[in-house]
């Protein structure tokens, strides 16, 4: 079966007054339709970036310098200006950490959202107003009538949050790209917006990107976890290969630094330093000068992935993985 | 020993070379700073660089009244750019009178920013009816058109240098005040602010050490913009004959008193004062537009 | 029974008025639908801090646990109630005493890029404090600041230095270093780590603990995130719209939450340990401030609300020995 999205080698890198910033450096992975891919990363690790030039967003002074992004099997990264207008915001949608990215404060929810559903399909007036409440339902908006003659700075930020979802998914699309749309909200919100989109997706059998730099969430949300570290992915897996037995120090490092796993009143796991700023990142593994397992090879040129089974990583002195050794 | 590792910063430029750096980005800025850099130094440099001291009347010699440039005066010097009516040299008169401009819009200029800095400070800080009070003086100020509220001050308090200061000063501070405050009352809700009151510090020296520096930049922007209004607004009292007197001429001064010979074709007494008028006001706010640029986070990405 | 805490909250009210302007005045006069707003950010909010104790306080936006932190702080007034510091009222200190108590509650802020002043340099950003209240010379300030910044783990080398020449973490632990020039007792961090990346927020949860156990500090320790209170805190305090709706030590509370709002907000976090979980959530929105719901705050997304809940406001009464909690289910 052809991958919803197929990513391979993807490079965007930044052209500044102070040097190149590969925020993106060869990444690949591919995502199944219905599958639920957890991107995760820390500050400047380059997922955004990554979920940007997925959709073409990437502005000046950055640009995709090399890589391949294909969507079911069409080249994206040659596509002219109109097919990836045609494409984005119908069968590729995205919603943001701030809701107001895609809404128009000055536009009332329910002309945005019949605008959507207009801008792709043609449909009647009273046809799209019906979809356009049924969206909205959908997110557990309650009275969907009286929203959509709303602007949107009378709503909350989770029911923002929720229009936005609504307005990505009205059209049903074959890939959703969320970044981080929870982040900014509160426990019992976020709860509600997980549910909303694990729902929906399940339904459409829409394949997710979901950019975080929570492993918490996106551990009960994804089917497969990728790690980002310093543009690059280091690791990927699914869920339970990638939480239980983590292969690459940085991955186990993440998780040990989390409070939920340690005893109250130890003393946390932490990863001594800081990540490298992406204008000088060292030759080879970008993770070595904070990682104990370090030997001087980690410094040799790239690092290649290495492929086990359904897992991939790039170290060359990867942490023991108990179940492969039982064998 | 601390179990925790000791990291080092990363080496970065710092703002000032930064700022130096972008500022020099834009080729018109940096003309325009050069050509103002020239202004200032001829200004102060005016006494050894001119064949005539133009205040001193002993120097003067009326025969040589409206002479057109290029003509050898009495003195024995070429009057470069010709004389005006009362047989000044020009060239000498407008490097005079181009120090008085730039030494008044430069002194109503600091004091304007000083006094209309504090009251916006102290505006933004206090808030209540102290901020009212302030703010709405300041609104009735930006109301009134400059040039006649100058006038009226001036027809009040009468000729001279310090006269013109203070009343340049009155029509000015308001500008100063409003944009202090506006970037105050930004910066009195960033954390640093509260820190700086958890630590028990004065309100004196959470305004004056921890607020005040952060609002430089606007204020520097509004500054140079302001200093170029006050030296228009100079030469346009001393055309109106209610500026400076004649005995000390401003730029405002020669060109008025060219201005009658204009129909004459003596156009070089007027011409000329003017021409460096307009150099001296363009270059100016050629450079506060970078300022403006640069100093601006808005603008940034 | 017990020792006095070495700081306390008494019924503390918080009210944030939004005056009309004479503009507003005009309008309302004519007949627009406008009028003094008035938010009740905090409604008669007790807690006590005990000395060497990590209280923590959780909550949702709009809580006002931010609030109550900086009223405790001493960096805004209450509208009513008292702050007691070792069982004295604080607003009636005068002089050097008033002084001494205010330096020994600091707080840590949550933005490590608005809480430094950007025009200051390290030195002075820590040293400028302790120098005015003379608690150090000028001659021992540059010993001082280098004891105090490798006590945070930072090169004392770095001094002259501004804050944007530092990363996130070393901002944070520049932020804690300032709190702790004044020699303070008491510290409260108001979502100290929530700006930064899960490996440098450990370095910071552990130089917490550290700085605790080495300089005897007591800490009141808001934050949004249960993981992080589960680890650090000795005992939870939880808030719903300005109101305490239970308290509990850590363990307890989360073995067995009392108060639904605590249970819906446990079992709503997102955890490590889910696969493919199907997540629901409750139901509703948090109600805005300016509006709160009478009764009990929480009874329009509550599970088990009564009549009685819509009507009266639920007393904060104690459960168990140490354990209060403020639900009408537990007089039934």
């Amino acid at each position: 079966m052809t991958p919803t999205l197929d990513i391979a080698g993807l490079s965007t890198h930044f052209f500044t007054r102070d040097g190149i910033a590969k925020a993106v450096d060869g990444v690949s992975f591919s995502i199944a339709p219905g599958e639920v891919l957890g991107l995760v990363g820390e500050s400047g690790s380059g997922k955004s970036v990554t979920g940007f030039s997925i959709m073409g967003l990437v502005d000046q002074p950055g640009r995709i310098v090399a890589g391949a992004i294909r969507f079911k099997g069409e080249d994206m990264v040659g596509a002219d200006a109109q097919r990836l207008r045609s494409l984005r915001g119908n069968r590729i949608a995205m919603v943001f950490q701030d809701p107001m990215m895609t809404l128009n404060p000055v536009l009332r929810i329910g002309e945005q959202m019949t605008e959507a559903i207009a801008a792709h399909s043609k449909a009647t007036k009273s046809e799209t107003e019906a979809r356009a409440r049924d969206a909205l339902g959908a997110v557990g908006i309650a009275s969907p009538e009286e929203r959509l003659a709303a602007y949107p700075h009378h709503l909350s930020g989770g029911m923002r949050q929720r229009v936005a979802i609504a307005i990505a998914l009205i059209n049903a699309p074959d890939l959703l790209i969320a970044d981080e749309p929870t982040t900014a909200l509160d426990v019992t919100i976020q709860g509600q917006i997980l549910s909303v989109v694990q729902r929906l997706v399940a339904r459409s059998h829409t394949a997710l990107l979901w950019i975080t730099h929570d492993l918490s969430v996106v551990a009960g949300l994804a089917d497969r976890i990728a790690v980002m570290y310093a543009g690059r992915i280091v690791e990927q897996a699914a869920v339970d290969d990638l939480l239980t037995r983590p292969r690459h120090p940085y991955t186990a490092g993440l998780l040990a630094s989390l409070p939920e796993r340690a005893a109250h009143g130890g003393r946390l796991a932490s990863i001594p330093g800081m990540a490298p700023s992406l204008l000088h990142r060292p030759q080879g593994c970008a993770f070595r000068s904070r990682c104990g397992l370090a030997r001087p090879e980690c410094g040799n040129a790239m690092i290649a992935d290495r492929q086990e089974g359904d897992r991939r990583f790039a170290c060359l002195h990867p942490l023991a993985d108990p179940a492969r050794q039982v064998m | 020993m601390s179990g925790n590792p000791v990291m080092s910063a990363p080496v970065v430029e710092t703002p000032l070379q930064r700022f130096l750096a972008e500022m020099l980005e834009d080729r018109i800025a940096v003309g325009a700073l050069m050509v103002f850099a020239a202004l200032v130094g001829v200004a102060v440099l005016a006494p050894f660089i001119t064949p005539q001291n133009p205040y001193d009347l002993a120097q003067v010699d009326v025969l040589d009244a409206r002479l057109p440039p290029g003509t050898l005066a009495s003195a024995g010097f070429t009057l470069v750019l010709g004389s005006d009516g009362t047989g000044r040299d020009l060239y000498s008169a407008i490097l005079y009178g181009l120090r008085i401009s730039l030494s008044v819009g430069a002194l109503s200029g600091v004091i304007a920013m000083i006094t209309g800095a504090s009251l916006g400070l102290v505006a933004a800080y206090v808030g209540g009816w102290v901020e009212a009070t302030i703010m709405r003086i300041v609104d009735l100020q930006l109301s009134l058109p400059a040039v006649l509220v100058a006038l009226i001050l001036v027809a009040v308090l009468g000729k001279g240098v310090d006269k013109i200061i203070l009343a340049l000063v009155i029509v000015q501070w308001a500008y100063y005040a409003r944009t202090v405050r506006a970037s105050a009352l930004v910066e009195r809700r960033k954390e640093y602010v509260d820190a700086a009151l958890c630590l028990d510090l004065s309100p004196g020296r959470i305004l004056f050490r921890h607020i005040l520096p952060n609002c430089l930049a606007p204020l520097i922007v509004v500054g140079t913009v302001q200093t170029a209004h006050a030296i228009a607004l100079e030469a346009t009292l001393s055309f109106l004959g209610v500026g400076l007197p004649q005995t000390e001429p401003s730029l405002g001064v020669l060109i008025a008193n060219g201005f009658q010979y204009m129909l004459s074709g003596r156009y070089w007494i007027s011409f000329f004062p003017g021409i460096a008028l307009l150099v001296t006001i363009v270059s100016i706010n050629l450079v506060g537009d970078r300022l403006r640029d640069v100093l601006n986070p808005r603008l940034k990405r | 029974m017990e020792a006095t805490p070495l700081l306390a909250a008494e019924r503390i009210d918080k009210r944030f008025e939004r005056r009309l302007d004479f503009a507003g005045r005009l309008a309302a006069r004519l007949g627009a639908a406008l009028g003094n707003e008035t938010v009740h950010a905090l409604d008669g909010v007790s807690l006590a801090v005990m000395r060497g104790e990590v209280l923590g306080v959780v909550g949702e936006s709009g809580c006002g646990k931010s609030t109550l932190g900086r009223i405790l702080a001493g960096i805004m007034p209450a509208s009513g109630g008292r702050i007691l510091w070792q069982g004295a009222d604080r607003d009636r200190l005068t002089g050097t005493e008033r002084r001494s108590v205010k330096l020994a509650v600091q707080m840590v802020f949550q933005d490590p890029a608005s809480s430094l002043n950007p025009r200051m340099r390290v030195a002075d950003i820590i040293g400028e404090a302790p120098l005015v209240h003379g608690q150090v010379t000028r001659a021992e300030l540059g010993d001082y600041i280098d004891t105090i910044l490798r006590d945070v783990g930072l090169d004392p080398a770095m001094k002259q230095r501004y804050p944007h020449q530092f990363s996130g973490g070393q901002r944070q632990r520049i932020g804690i270093a300032r709190a702790l020039a004044v020699r303070p007792q008491c510290i409260i961090a108001d979502e100290a780590v929530a700006a930064l990346d899960v490996s440098i927020r450990a370095q910071i949860i552990n130089l917490f603990d550290e700085l605790r156990q080495k300089r005897d500090l007591t800490y009141l320790f808001i934050s949004h995130d249960l993981g992080i209170v589960r680890f650090i805190a000795d005992r939870v305090v939880v808030m719903y719209l300005g109101r305490v709706v239970e308290s509990a030590p850590t363990s307890a509370l989360f073995a067995a939450p009392n108060h639904p709002y605590t249970i819906a907000l446990l079992a709503g976090a997102p955890r490590l340990e889910d696969r493919k979980r199907a997540f629901a959530a409750i139901e509703g929105e948090i109600p805005s401030p300016l509006n709160p719901p009478r009764g009990c705050h929480f009874h329009p997304r509550c599970p088990h609300v009564m009549a009685r809940c819509r009507e009266e406001a639920p007393r904060l009464s104690e459960i168990a020995p140490g354990r209060l909690s403020a639900c009408h289910l537990n007089q039934a």
